[in-house]
């Protein structure tokens, strides 16, 4: 239990997805302006992830032994169709949150971090439970991300930035020091 | 004022022509993908299998030649079950001289250390209690401090022949004792983590050498019988 | 799009309108693996090599595949030659590609070769689709040089493992660590903002006519 437990607070915070393995970054950078969306942005990455790791723990197990070849393709194809049907699944049951999602859902698709949590998942041999928790973990840790950002941003609006810092230049350097604050969670759950 | 032409709707291409797409193109990807596969695979398993020789090599000294062992049902054997994928057993790698004598067991194991995890192997003879030798297979740690337990080779030469089971001291409060490792300044919970790795993983494997290398004259009159 | 020369084609995707400093595309590998230049190299040809042979593959097949399923069919293509050059890559320098990790496999979800795909390769003949692919390789590979060599150079005091700096340099750690991507990828960014801010005040001051006050003598 300590290991699971460990699995999902390295995901979470001492090797955040976004900060510490890059994955994630389109909409780390492009739309985390509004912490109401990023926290959104943040559950509905969580719930994919989930299902995604889920997906690809029984791919791993019961297919593609037989061909470690199709790996990448079965991976991107199953990604896909979640997206697509979590989609449909939200557009039914909540319109209004469909609605405030819009664009982002597809957004998830080509999102690094799904794919990245697959192959992570694949290369440290996680069975069923471990890679539950890695899901959840790593999905809390980009919530976590995109929400600081975000409400760093909300803030900054009305700072005075040099011309040559603004837009994608800043948003880097925020970037770079939350990257920086996450370093101290190094050596959390190592015994002193 | 003639009326606009009527707008031609565009004819739907038909579900088939859709499918067949799809599939002539999956199954040509296949086939490219198995081809380069069959071309990558061999020398991907002979990197794996040099790389690890070379460990092996590495901790237990150069000895002449080594048989790897399985953990199957609490016992060490060297013969899988008929079928068995050999990836999914615990594998444990028994050094020899030329002749067949026993020269220690190599064990490979990780730990979480302070970043991300840490594998270790390492050589043990079981009739000394002693270590033979230690390598980081996999570590994340800090570079310039935690990485050190790789890169600081007083570090590492300290577990040629420390006895088991080991015990961290920080560097200038040893007392001389066989058992103790001088952990490494400014990266503790690193030199911890590779001491811890191996503490646990001979707890674990300690009772199955010991009824291994009891039971091993039998494999050795085997072999010499050969 | 057609009225564009060849060279155009080829010398857009290098610097003006560069994958990784312009469009803001591709960063998690640019941010991920510059760590070293020679990660930076090896990944920089891997995706090179996807980039080409997907661009070729996809304009060969243009009229072939309907609208409908194309996003799904360059996927498939796409995904294929990132397994081909992650198996080759494995099987070639295995001590890079285990620092690579997964970055070789997440070339598939680089929306600059999507993009490429869907904006260029698939209308377009195969000759310009291909200078075009040339082109944006080369750009994004001159991005990863520019992230490494800064990373490796104050990170580590090394290029390709050779000292580089003399002396008792004491190494920027933080720059081979994470925070170095982010930092080092926003100040090229800023240095590139500054430089592009000089050329258009300067382009400015040249363009007035000759009598016309400037701010200062109004003022």
């Amino acid at each position: 239990m300590g290991e699971l437990f460990w699995i999902l607070l390295s995901a979470m915070v001492v090797n955040n997805f976004t900060l510490a393995y890059f994955l994630g970054l389109c909409p780390f950078m492009g739309v985390s302006a509004r912490v109401g969306t990023a926290l959104r942005l943040g559950l509905a990455d969580i719930f994919v992830l989930v299902i995604a790791s889920t997906c690809a723990w029984f791919l791993n197990t019961f297919v593609l032994p037989y061909a470690p070849f199709l790996r990448l393709i079965s991976f991107i194809v199953v990604i896909a169709s979640l997206v697509q049907i979590t989609e449909m699944v939200i557009k039914k049951v909540s319109p209004v949150l469909f609605r405030q999602l819009g664009i982002y859902l597809p957004l998830i698709t080509t999102n690094c971090a799904i794919l990245g949590l697959a192959i992570f998942q694949t290369n440290r041999g996680y069975d069923f439970l471990e890679g539950l928790f890695f899901a959840i973990g790593g999905g809390l840790g980009l919530m976590l991300a995109l929400v600081l950002m975000a409400s760093i941003r909300e803030t900054s609006e009305m700072a005075d930035v040099p011309s040559v810092a603004r837009g994608m230049a800043l948003v880097l350097i925020i970037a770079g020091s939350l990257s920086l604050a996450f370093m101290g969670f190094a050596g959390l759950l190592s015994s002193s | 004022m003639s009326s606009p032409p009527p707008i031609q709707p565009k004819p739907d291409v038909p579900a088939w022509r859709l499918l067949a797409t799809l599939g002539v193109a999956g199954a040509a990807a296949g086939f490219l993908l198995v081809f380069v596969f069959q071309l990558t695979a061999p020398i991907i398993e002979r990197n794996k299998a040099e790389r690890l020789a070379a460990a092996v090599q590495e901790v237990l000294k150069a000895p002449h030649h080594y048989d790897t062992l399985y953990v199957v049902d609490e016992a060490l054997t060297d013969e899988l079950p008929s079928g068995a994928n050999p990836a999914d057993y615990q594998q444990v790698y028994r050094g020899l001289t030329e002749d067949g004598s026993p020269v220690g067991y190599a064990i490979a194991s990780g730990e979480p250390g302070f970043q991300d995890i840490v594998r270790v192997i390492f050589g043990y003879d079981p009739g000394t209690d002693a270590l033979l030798g230690m390598k980081v297979l996999e570590s994340k740690e800090t570079p310039g401090l935690g990485d050190k337990i790789e890169k600081d080779s007083s570090f590492v030469n300290q577990f040629n022949g420390v006895l088991a089971p080991l015990e961290g001291v920080k560097a200038r409060e040893g007392t001389g004792d066989p058992h103790e490792v001088d952990m490494i300044t400014g990266a503790t919970i690193s030199s911890r983590t590779v001491i811890k790795v191996i503490n646990n993983a001979l707890a674990q494997l300690e009772p199955l050498l010991d009824s291994y290398t009891a039971s091993a004259p039998a494999a050795l009159a085997r072999e010499d019988g050969r | 799009m057609s009225a564009r020369t060849p060279q155009q084609d080829f010398l857009r995707g290098i610097w003006s309108e560069n994958p990784v400093l312009i469009q803001m595309l591709g960063l998690c590998p640019a941010l991920a693996v510059t760590n070293t230049v020679a990660n930076s190299l090896v990944m920089g040809i891997a995706t090179f090599f996807v980039l080409t042979g997907s661009s070729f593959l996809v304009s060969l097949v243009k009229k072939l595949v309907p609208n409908e399923v194309r996003i799904s069919t360059y996927i498939l293509i796409i995904a294929t030659f990132v397994t081909v050059a992650d198996m080759t890559v494995e099987a070639l320098v295995p001590d890079i590609h285990k620092a690579l990790g997964a970055f070789v496999a997440l070339i598939v979800v680089n929306c600059m070769i999507l993009g490429r795909q869907e904006a260029f390769a698939s209308k377009n003949p195969i000759g310009r689709s291909l200078l075009d692919a040339f082109g944006t390789g080369i750009g994004f590979m001159i991005a990863m040089l520019m992230m490494g060599t800064v990373r490796e150079v104050l990170g580590n005091g090394t290029i390709l493992d050779m000292k580089v700096i003399p002396g008792n340099f004491e190494p920027w750690v933080i720059f081979i660590l994470p925070p170095g991507g982010f930092l080092t990828l926003g100040m090229w960014l800023m240095v590139i903002a500054w430089w592009t801010e000089r050329r258009t005040s300067r382009a400015r001051v040249r363009e007035w006519p000759e009598g016309v006050a400037t701010t200062k003598e109004a003022a």
